[in-house]
């Protein structure tokens, strides 16, 4: 099985357990650098797949939760070298992993010692927010020669031919941005949230998972009922931020 | 930085521009450029691109835009000589005086053109971001003008350093949103405007203000702009009765730089772009991109831009707001890369000392971005006597007011001797 392959099949083996795979998010190294890898443990084990959000300066698709957590994390110096090196230390999870990261600090990595530290910590897919398909040639390239997964973000403003095209070309899954807008919303998920996800669903052959906005056992709930899995992103972070268990809120969410 | 392309590239490519044959059709000036854009912006994109290739060249939008530049911005501005400039550099200074536009400042062309077409696409609103508070002042103007509802996203520290143009913005209609997160500046205020516009991809239109960003915008300001260097062509030929032997215009984004040396790139003037040299050398203390920065992606675009090791984007320091940020736009990195242009630095300190120079010597108050360019033309025509000097006079600088008053008025270290303030 390819690394991206892992991902897909723990989101079915949720699924088949009659689960909504739940897709837990939180920025590396917040609210403490020496926390990061015990958090991992715990939500690890509440959650299907894992998202590690890689701190960056200019976070454009995120709102104040994930800003301030990346501006913090960067604060108090952690860096994608340094994730590497704690995942590396810490020796696996027990579930895929995926990491959410902007474009530039990839570039700055480079894409085949990415690809290559990514296989070597557990890390099956990336996630970069801003990079259209258009655009993500050599990354993709570099990722898919290790089996890793691109993971494309569709959105409610995407046209139905462009959705098609980016299902096609998702790996791990799909990953379906829930409203028009930025994270961390609290204005509740959209009324046309169904018939949206159902026909990105019907689709795509790569699992689909719902995110952005996802606060409570409710919002699973409903995303569950049109999609694979669903995201938690800002409301794990605020609950990490208050210095809350995290145990508790994930299992709150089922 | 040659290094950046292939041997033989660099020819090929700067033809190529010349030849007005970039960006090609993926957005790129050679290697930089592109559209690196979250997904639900990427259909607002194609729509703004269409939009560009339907209107921008259309002989309707021609002449509407054309007279609003006649009737409403002033065009053209004048090509003002310089005698007691050009008696101290021992040069022959001549300045393009776009301080004498409307609102102020270069940036109004761009603002009144992207406004135009904003009203044809069909928006609800528009947004724009602001570093001085110029393009701030030029959107809210130009969107009373075409009836639109306006926002502009500022940086908290810009808009104490810059506060006669809140209220100015506020004033023509604007609402003024102020960003305190990140590094408070330009590149913040930036990244805001872009939050906003996710959220009404359809409804929204993002007025931005230079000549960065994802394509099409370094392509359309670099039109919208490119009339700086039309008319200084023409106008010096008929008042200079020459072109100049060197052009000098202030790098910020890039926007009045490229709009003064794109008509030009094909004659035989050295063109030089001026940065923020800050207070030194040091990551943080400037924003000087060009100098001194690498290769990356940054607000939608791929280009130089000035970040540590690990690709985080570094904070800048210049005394100038429209100086202050940490990219600039994808075609002076390629114009860079091609050696067409070379890229110089001016610090704090002697901005303000060429910003004083020029009041007295010929009763013109720049703006502290323009002052920058100051600084290098004076070093230039130091080391090549009796040459032809073309200033790009980006804007004027009373909304530097509220930064000046915290400096004793001097008097300019003159060579000229003829006030030497004793
Ligand atoms: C007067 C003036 N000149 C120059 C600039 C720098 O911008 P650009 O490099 O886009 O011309 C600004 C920006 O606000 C400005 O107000």
């Amino acid at each position: 099985m390819t690394a991206h392959e892992r991902i897909s099949a723990a989101i079915h083996a949720a699924n088949d357990d009659g689960r909504t795979a739940l897709v837990p998010f939180i920025t590396a190294g917040y609210p403490e650098p020496g926390g990061f890898v015990s958090t991992l443990n715990t939500i690890a084990t509440a959650g299907d797949v894992v998202e590690i959000g890689i701190p960056f300066s200019d976070p454009m698709a995120d709102g104040m939760t994930i800003q301030r957590s990346s501006f913090e994390a960067l604060k108090k110096g952690v860096s994608l070298a340094w994730i590497f090196d704690e995942l590396e230390k810490a020796g696996g999870f027990g579930v895929p992993l995926v990491m959410m990261s902007y474009l530039n600090p990839l570039l700055a990595f480079g894409y085949d010692k990415l690809a290559e530290r990514a296989l070597e910590t557990g890390v099956c897919g990336f996630i970069v927010p801003d990079l259209p398909f258009e655009e993500s040639d050599e990354i993709r390239s570099a990722l898919e020669a290790q089996g890793l997964g691109l993971i494309q973000l569709v959105t409610p403003a995407t046209p139905d031919a462009r959705l098609k095209m980016l299902c096609d070309a998702s790996r791990g899954f799909v990953y379906a941005v829930t409203i028009t807008g930025i994270t961390g919303g609290d204005v509740g998920l959209p009324k046309d949230l169904a018939s949206y996800l159902d026909k990105v669903s019907s689709m795509s052959t790569t699992p689909v998972c719902a995110g952005f906005g996802i606060r409570e056992a409710a919002d699973v709930a409903a995303v569950g009922k049109h999609a694979s899995g669903a995201i938690v992103g800002s409301a794990l972070v605020e609950v990490l931020e208050r210095g809350e268990d995290p145990t508790a809120f994930l299992s709150s969410l089922r | 930085m040659t290094s950046l392309l292939q041997a033989g590239e660099a020819d090929a490519l700067l033809q190529a521009s010349i030849n007005g044959d970039l960006p090609d059709e993926r957005g790129r000036f050679g290697p930089f450029g592109g559209r690196y854009v979250p997904e639900t912006l990427v259909p607002a994109f194609e729509r703004l691109e269409a939009g560009v290739k339907e209107h921008l060249h259309d002989a309707g939008f021609q002449a509407d835009y054309q007279r609003e530049l006649r009737e409403w911005v002033g065009r053209p501005t004048a090509l003002t000589y310089a005698p007691r400039l050009s008696e101290r550099w021992g040069a022959e200074v001549w300045l393009k005086r776009e301080d004498l536009a409307h609102t102020g400042a270069h940036k109004i062309n761009n603002a009144i053109g992207q406004a135009l077409l904003a009203k044809r696409l069909g928006v609800k609103r528009v947004i724009a971001e602001t570093g001085a508070g110029q393009h701030g002042v030029a959107s809210a103007a130009a969107c009373a003008r075409v009836g639109l509802p306006c926002a502009v996203y500022m940086g908290a520290v810009d808009i104490e350093r810059q506060a006669p143009n809140v209220d100015r913005m506020q004033r023509l209609g604007a609402e003024v949103i102020p960003v305190e997160s990140g590094d408070k500046t330009l590149r913040a205020a930036i990244d805001e405007a872009l939050r906003k516009w996710v959220t009404d991809p359809a409804g929204i239109y993002y007025l931005l203000g230079s000549a960065v960003g994802a394509h099409p915008y370094p392509y359309l300001v670099r039109e919208l702009q490119s009339v700086i260097g039309q008319e200084s062509r023409a106008q010096m030929i008929e008042q200079a009765g020459a072109l100049p032997d060197a052009a000098f215009a202030c790098v910020g984004g890039g926007s009045n730089s490229i709009g003064l040396f794109y008509p030009l790139l094909g004659d035989d003037i050295e063109l030089i772009g001026v940065e923020a040299g800050g207070t030194g050398d040091g990551l943080g203390q400037n924003a000087a991109t060009l100098a001194t920065g690498t290769p990356g992606v940054l607000q939608g675009s791929y280009t130089i831009i000035l970040q540590d090791d690990d690709g985080q984007v570094q904070e800048t320091h210049s005394i100038s707001a429209g100086l202050d940020y940490s990219g600039v736009g994808p075609e002076h990195a390629l114009l860079q890369a091609t050696g067409r242009v070379t890229y110089l630095t001016a610090g704090d300190d002697e901005a303000l000392e060429a910003l004083e120079e020029l009041c007295e010597a010929e009763g013109i108050l720049t703006a502290l971005e323009t002052a920058h360019a100051y600084v290098a033309a004076r070093k230039w025509a130091k080391k090549n006597p009796g040459k032809r000097l073309l200033i790009g006079n980006s804007g004027r600088g009373d909304k530097d007011m509220p930064t000046l008053t915290k400096y004793p008025v001097r008097i300019a270290n003159s060579e000229g001797g003829s006030n030497d303030g004793a």
